[in-house]
């Protein structure tokens, strides 16, 4: 099996499995407890909060466990709506962003919450123009994803964070995909919340975290008991935050040797598709993007079909077609960066992983290739744009 | 999530292809998701479909349907194929996921707008076929 879709999530590392297994059936105590057993286990997720809150230059008290990249989005955005709605209730996103913040500002919207959808070029780098003609005295909060998960585009933070700084408004980045895969500094950047979740950085699923500068007031978003500094309630899943914390460390490690092999193999895969499949585009930024995401579109073709002829050569992929996504709309992200349905029809998104090796490379193009031929050669448009070139030549 | 049946005639869809001067052809989109089927007949002078053909642009489903309606269809008399709806496809195929009932329209759609075409060509009327539509999502407004 080649596994290239990273981006949906990741496996568990080795490493990461081994250091939450005695967080099971030995340390299994309630961190929160006063007797000496649940020691060992606080001080587990103690050292987590530091190793995830080093990866972003933050301090670990600004870290506070979820129970992933949704919750995270959805406390942020909506806590941040609560505390400043005696201020203004409008939002700025953008057009791109995921479902997790896209939902949660259309939830608000029906609380009577304004939102500013920014659009985005097209390379899906939203347009800073827009962004700041949008603000308003009574915007409380901008939220911009770091890096989007379909088409990989880098976001320019900084340039957001300034803005948002300078007009006194909170920034929060869902940096889900960004997270341990580019470096990322929460002062240098400006950003006050920020999304993570541990299964897209080879953590466990089912885990996640809110940074919280120190300062931002929002209040809690799941109620009860007093843990994360009465922020954020529920005992501690104490193996996952292990987990997470752990494959925060390894992805700090070696961060940047990383980046640059999985940049070759990405451009390597990039240049492959591009040059030896025609009516082929990329998605996405060409260099201002996730060193592990390709996103195509190969017109006159369509998506899931591709992805079962490639499922059948052990290839896992996804797709923004309209046909895979149960809603039978495209990909509102391809539809963004401004293409017309039917090239959204022949999308394709590969994620690498460390893992990922040339063979494995070179062995998905030669499928591929094989497979939009073979579909191609079903497909009534591209029978028709033939007879038209035919007709043109003539 | 696809049947055996549905895998199978997707992995060796019969009848892909083109039919030159064919007798009737018909082209059928969907605005739903953007997908289009376009169907080919070849039929004798009795009226009985001898060769059917197809291309399509779509998901799994609407490959193994036009697969299979194009199969059903053939050697039928114009009357016959006028019973191979959407649903027959769909049983033929051992069902489809709720999601990929409008895949299966799209076969029936299609090969109604060839019968139509093979009709207008020669100037005949065939009992019971109305006149198709472009865009299955009126009908499937009417239907569900
Ligand atoms: C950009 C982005 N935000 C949020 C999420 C949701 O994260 P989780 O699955 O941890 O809830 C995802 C995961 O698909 C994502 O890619
Ligand atoms: S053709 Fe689009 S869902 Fe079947």
């Amino acid at each position: 099996m080649i596994y290239l879709d990273n981006a949906a999530t990741t496996k568990v590392s080795e490493e990461v499995f081994e250091s939450m297994k005695p967080y099971f059936c030995e340390q299994y105590a309630n961190p929160s407890a006063i007797y000496s057993f649940a020691g060992k286990s606080m001080k587990a997720v103690d050292e987590a909060r530091k190793n995830i809150a080093d990866l972003i230059g933050a301090k670990p008290n600004e870290i506070y466990f979820t129970a992933g990249g949704s919750e995270s989005d959805n406390w942020a955005i909506k806590a941040a709506a609560e505390l400043y709605n005696t201020k203004g209730k409008h939002i700025i996103t953008s057009t791109i962003e995921h479902h997790a913040v896209l939902h949660t500002c259309q939830y608000l919207e029906k609380q009577g919450y304004e939102v500013t959808y920014v659009n985005v070029d097209e390379y899906g780098v939203i347009k800073l123009d827009e962004l700041e003609a949008a603000i308003r005295p009574d915007t409380i909060l901008i939220t911009i994803m770091a890096a989007n998960n379909e088409i990989g585009t880098i976001q320019p933070l900084k340039e957001i964070g300034g803005l948002a700084k300078k007009n006194g408004i909170l920034f929060h980045t869902d940096a889900v995909q960004a997270y341990g895969h580019i470096p990322l500094n929460v002062d240098e950047l400006g950003i006050d919340m920020l999304s993570a979740s541990g299964h897209k950085f080879h953590g466990p699923k089912g885990i996640g975290f809110l940074y919280i500068r120190k300062g931002v007031r929002i209040g809690s978003f799941v109620h009860g008991g007093a843990q994360e500094r009465s922020r954020r309630a529920g005992t501690h899943n104490t193996p996952g935050i292990v987990g997470i914390g752990t494959a925060a460390a390894l992805a700090a490690d070696g961060l940047q040797a990383r980046m640059e092999k999985e940049t070759a193999l990405r451009d390597y895969l990039i240049k492959r598709v591009l040059t030896e499949i025609s009516y082929t585009r990329l998605n996405g930024h060409e260099t201002d993007r996730l060193p592990n995401n390709a996103n195509f579109c190969f017109r006159f073709i369509e998506g899931e079909s591709l992805l079962i002829l490639l499922d059948q050569q052990g290839i896992c992929a996804s797709s923004g077609s309209a046909c895979t996504s149960g809603s039978l709309d495209p990909s509102h992200v391809l539809l963004a960066i401004g293409l017309p349905h039917e090239i959204a029809h022949g999308s394709l998104r590969l994620t690498l992983s460390e893992e990922t090796t040339r063979e494995d490379i070179d062995f998905t193009v030669d499928a591929i290739k094989k497979i939009v031929e073979r579909l191609r050669s079903m497909s009534p448009l591209y029978e028709d744009f033939i007879k038209q070139n035919q007709k043109e030549e003539a | 999530m696809y049947s055996e049946k549905v895998m199978d005639h997707f992995n060796n869809p019969r009848n892909v292809g083109e039919i030159e001067n064919p007798s009737g052809v018909g082209t059928v989109g969907n605005a739903k998701c953007g997908d289009i089927m376009r169907i080919y007949l070849d039929i004798d002078d009795n009226g009985i479909i001898q060769e059917a053909k197809f291309k399509t642009f779509g998901c799994g489903a609407a490959v193994a349907t036009s697969s299979m309606a194009t199969e059903l269809v053939k050697g039928k008399t114009v009357q016959q194929a006028l019973e191979v709806t959407n649903k027959a496809v769909m049983e033929a195929l051992d069902g489809l996921p709720p999601v990929k009932v409008h895949c299966s329209l799209l076969a029936e759609e299609a090969i109604h707008a060839a019968l139509w075409d093979y009709a207008e060509k020669n100037n005949i009327k065939i009992e019971g076929l109305e006149k198709p539509v472009d865009d299955i999502e009126e009908k499937m407004e009417e239907e569900y």
